[in-house]
Parts: C-alpha cells; sequence; structure tokens
C-alpha cells in the first residue's frame, strides 16, 4: 500500500495542474523567444503574452491594458501600496486604511510607510475577522491616499465585504485596493461591479507556478513605475517577459474561474462536513466565519496542543497542513490574525489550517477526521498546559465535562 | 526551516514521557503565552537519578529538547546532572534551527528546576548549586 499523503495546504501553494503545465511548456523549448524582438518567434512571444492578458483581464472584468504582470502577490502588494502613497503624498495626503488581519505583504509595507511620515490606520476586525464598510467610512478622512483591505484571508478564510467596501471608496474618492491573492479562482470576482481600483493576485495559490503574478490597475490610476529599464508592461515593470509563467498564470485563471459557484458547492459540503467533525473534539472551535469563508478553509484551534508540533505529527501521518501559529516561520509569536479575532494567546498557539479543493476525495475526509482527533489526543496526554486546563476546569482526560 | 534526523527522533518517539508519582523532585517551565510549556519529574535514590520523565507543550523542538535532555540525566548522579547545558541538548540532537534554540534553553532550566526542587524538599538551598532559574517572563525569546 502507498504511504497515504493528504496535501491540504493549498493557501501556502499549490500544484501545477497538469492544463497548466501542458500550456507553458511549449513556451520554453519551442516559443521562447523575446516578446520584444521583431521576427515572428518573438511576435508569437508578444501575441502570447498579449492572449494571456486578454485572459487575466477576462477572469476579473478588467480592461487588457489594466493588467500587469509582476511577479508574484507580495510584489503586487508592495507596488500597489508604496505607489498610491507617493501619489498621495504628492498631493499632502498621507493617510492610509488597513485592516489588523492583512497579509505581511501588506502589514509590512504598511509599517515600511509609517518609517516614512505616513499615518496609517489598522481597522480591527470582529470575531470573525471581518471589517465593515461603515468602518472604512468612518475612518476615510481628508488626507486618505488609500485603502487596502484584503479580499478573503489567507488564515482564516473569512471573505471581507469588498463590494461594500468599493461602494464607499468610490463615493469618497479614495482609492482602494484589495489583495485577492486567496479569493481569485474562489470567489466571483467583477472588479467594475466591485469598485476595485487595484488587485493582486499570485499565480501559484491556483495552480500556476510560484513568482508570477498579476496587478490590476485602473485606467485612471498613474501608479509610478516599479522598475526602470525596457519597455515592457508598458514600461511599468520592465524585464523580459517571464513568457511561461504568464501563460501559466493565464491557463490556471481560466481553469480556476470557471464554474466557481458549482466548485464551492462541493467544496464546501466537504469543508462543513469535517468542521462538524473536528469540533466534536472536546475544547475546540472553528476560527473565521460560519458562512462567510473560502469553501476550502478549515481553521480549528484545540486548546492545550501547540500548532507546530500537530503540524509534524500530522505529517508523520500523511496530513500535510499549516497552523496560524507563526512559531513554523521561526517566530514565536502567534497569528496576528488569531489574535486580532480575540483568542489568548495560549489558543493561538494551538491551530490547524487545512485548505483544500474540491478534489478532496471523500475517503480523504474521511482519514482527516480519523487522524486529528487522535493526534490532538496524543499530544493532549503529553501537555502540561491540557492538564493544568482539564484540572482548574474539572474536565475528564479527553476534555469532556464531568 | 529544518530539523536534524535526531530531532524528528525524538519528537516522534519522544523518550520517557509521563509523570512520577510522588517524585523527588519536579520543575516546570515556560508559559503558554509563549507557547512553550515543559514539566520534568526526577526519581532519585541516594543522589543517582534512577527515573525520569516530562510532559511538554510546544513545538516540535520543545519536544525534542525536553525528550533529550531526560536522555542525558537519566543514571546519572545529580552533581552532573546539575551541569547540563543547552549546549550539550543541541549537540546531542545534532543541531537546532537558529529560532529553536531558545528550546535547549528550557530543557536546560526544566532539569534545572527539578532539580532545584529536589534539593530544596531535602533542606538544601538549591540557588548556589543550580544557579538562578530566570522566569519566562523574562525571556526575550518572544516578542509577547
Ligand atoms: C493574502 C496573501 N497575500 C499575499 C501573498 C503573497 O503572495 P506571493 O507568495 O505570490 O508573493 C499570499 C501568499 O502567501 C497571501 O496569502
Amino acid at each position: 500500500m502507498d504511504k497515504k499523503f493528504i496535501y491540504a495546504d493549498n493557501a501556502a501553494t499549490t500544484r501545477v495542474s497538469q492544463s497548466v503545465l501542458d500550456a507553458m511548456l511549449p513556451a520554453f523549448t519551442e516559443a521562447y523567444g523575446n516578446a520584444s524582438s521583431i521576427y515572428k518567434l518573438g511576435m508569437d512571444a508578444a501575441k502570447t503574452v498579449l492572449a494571456s492578458r486578454e485572459t487575466v483581464a477576462g477572469c476579473l472584468g478588467a480592461k487588457v491594458n489594466e493588467i500587469y504582470f509582476t511577479a508574484g502577490g507580495s510584489e503586487s502588494d508592495n507596488w500597489a501600496i508604496k505607489g498610491a502613497a507617493e501619489i498621495g503624498a504628492k498631493k499632502g495626503k498621507k493617510h492610509i486604511i488597513t485592516t489588523a488581519v492583512e497579509h505581511h505583504a501588506v502589514l509590512h509595507t504598511c509599517e515600511y510607510l509609517e518609517k516614512h511620515g505616513f499615518e496609517v490606520t489598522y481597522l480591527p476586525v470582529d470575531e470573525y475577522g471581518r471589517v465593515t464598510a461603515q468602518q472604512v467610512a468612518d475612518a476615510v478622512r481628508e488626507d486618505t491616499c488609500l485603502v487596502t483591505v484584503m479580499f478573503a484571508n489567507n488564515e482564516i478564510g473569512t471573505i471581507m465585504p469588498i463590494a461594500e467596501i468599493g461602494k464607499v471608496c468610490r463615493e469618497k474618492k479614495v482609492t482602494f485596493h484589495t489583495d485577492a491573492v486567496q479569493a481569485v479562482g474562489h470567489v466571483d470576482i467583477d472588479v467594475k461591479a466591485m469598485n476595485i481600483d487595484m488587485l493582486s493576485l499570485s499565480g501559484h495559490k491556483l495552480h500556476a507556478p510560484k513568482g508570477i503574478g498579476a496587478l490590476y490597475i485602473r485606467t485612471g490610476i498613474v501608479l509610478p513605475n516599479l522598475i526602470a529599464g525596457g519597455a515592457q508592461e508598458r514600461g511599468k515593470r520592465a524585464g523580459t517577459e517571464n513568457v511561461p509563467g504568464i501563460v501559466g498564470l493565464a491557463q490556471a485563471m481560466k481553469d480556476a474561474c470557471a464554474d466557481i459557484p458549482a466548485k464551492n458547492a462541493v467544496t464546501s459540503q466537504k469543508r462543513d462536513r469535517i468542521i462538524k467533525e473536528l469540533l466534536k473534539i472536546p475544547q475546540t472551535r472553528l476560527n473565521g466565519h460560519p458562512v462567510e469563508r473560502l469553501a476550502g478553509n478549515i481553521n480549528i484551534s484545540f486548546r492545550g496542543v501547540e500548532g507546530e508540533s500537530l503540524l509534524l505529527m500530522l505529517d508523520m501521518n500523511g496530513i500535510a497542513a499549516s497552523s496560524g501559529s507563526a512559531c513554523t516561520s521561526g517566530s514565536l509569536d502567534p497569528s496576528h490574525v488569531l489574535i486580532a479575532i480575540g483568542l489568548p494567546h495560549e489558543i493561538a498557539h494551538g491551530s490547524l489550517r487545512l485548505t483544500f479543493e474540491e478534489d478532496l476525495s471523500d475517503e480523504d475526509a474521511d482519514y482527516i477526521i480519523q487522524t486529528v482527533p487522535k493526534v490532538v489526543g496524543r499530544l493532549r496526554a503529553m501537555s502540561p498546559l491540557w492538564e493544568r486546563i482539564c484540572k482548574t476546569e474539572g474536565l475528564n482526560a479527553d476534555g469532556s465535562k464531568k | 526551516m529544518i530539523y536534524s534526523e535526531k530531532v524528528m527522533d525524538h519528537f516522534a518517539n519522544p523518550r520517557n514521557v509521563g509523570e512520577i508519582e510522588n517524585a523527588d523532585g519536579v520543575g516546570e517551565v515556560g508559559n503558554a503565552k509563549c507557547g512553550d510549556i515543559m514539566k520534568m519529574y526526577l526519581k532519585i535514590d541516594n543522589g543517582i537519578i534512577t527515573d525520569v520523565k516530562f510532559k511538554t507543550f510546544g513545538c516540535g523542538a520543545a519536544v525534542a529538547t525536553s525528550s533529550m535532555a531526560t536522555e542525558l540525566i537519566k543514571g546519572k548522579p545529580v552533581e552532573d546532572a546539575v551541569k547540563l547545558t543547552n549546549k550539550a541538548v543541541i549537540e546531542a540532537l545534532d543541531g537546532l534551527p537558529p529560532a529553536k534554540l531558545h528550546c535547549s534553553v528550557l530543557a536546560e532550566q526544566a532539569t534545572k528546576a527539578a532539580l532545584a526542587d529536589y534539593y530544596r524538599k531535602n533542606g538544601i538551598d538549591p540557588e548556589p548549586i543550580v544557579g538562578k532559574i530566570e522566569d519566562c517572563a523574562d525571556c526575550e525569546s518572544c516578542g509577547s
């Protein structure tokens, strides 16, 4: 029997799909021209890049000239935010609004700007990790140059009311950027209907390779150039195009953005079944919104258990997952997202994130449902914290009430 | 981040997990806020550590370092166990990632805390022997 292996960490990265790989391969060895070259091989590459740009634009309801290819989500976030800040500073507007639960690509960029004279408002979130459009409206000031709110949270899967926030920003005439890295391909997005001015996306979360992404910039927003050099990306982001990556991203978006509601129906049903079963483990809670959440995201905290050892032990049992405890990334601080939704440090350390898609088999879902409680039980049995919780709260050793 | 095979082995098959009833020395260090707590139990006969058990709440390195610390002191005279250093634990595990070095300090402190408890129970002031066991609140490893 093959050793069990379930990859349940699609929010971290995804496997390149066969259709994406098939689309990319010719760009390496046959259609390898430089899109700036004048001979046919080059022109063909330029045509491929254009067709890819059209596909990406189409998936978002954007115009083709509004899509700029980048090297991924972090780059897109940095460009959008620093660019909007630079535009704002010229008009004396040095206030930015964001949320407490953004990805570090956004948060650290905002912190950088704070060191350079900008003021940043970090909107608090509710217990599910959401901000409201009203909060944004109330925070907007005369000198606000940018609102940046993520579309869907990478840790807890909570989906923000982006269309409502977009409406507020449009009314208040403030530029609105959204980090949609986790949402693209999982939520239907129409940048025009949602009044989104800038949107970041990343290929490797949708079965394209790592190191390719895009930034949608609405016509009318003249963002400063990111990389000086050649005329690629209309002079805004120089560097010979990553044609294989661009082709792969387009194929991945075409695949991911088709039939999103149908796929979500399948995925969320699996999600809800696993959540229901795992919540039967005593002293356990679901993090994130019960309904307004990505179809393939589960985030659960188990008291008395530390996240990294949970992940290592799940891996030994053939399940690759992630944790809200940033301990895995080498820092001991628990996730800022879990703290922002109000979890005590002690509980925030012991969370598990499972992220998957519609192709998770029922058998694999069953395996997860059987394995997680065993691993949690084993770790709790050796946890002095769990022992203390049971003692002080008068619980049985398995955490059930006496 | 990469763990050595030894670390993974001690995490997957931790040695000496459990508790000792009526232990001759018990020590607990760390706190839930930082994400690691270690508790160590010693059975000491005629100055020799005849049994040792531990319980740990924490990351893979926290489990592995406590497991290794118990192995290093089991069967040893208390005077030797007092000299256990976090460096010895790290070496025995073939190294630790830089971000995890504090776990080895915690393992050393858990051992010392248990030994201090043993000395105290025997009417001996532990501080001149095992030194001061720092409160985790003073630890700078975690940002909280
Ligand atoms: C919400 C969010 N934003 C940004 C990023 C960064 O994307 P990339 O890895 O492509 O730079 C990620 C992925 O880690 C993410 O989940």
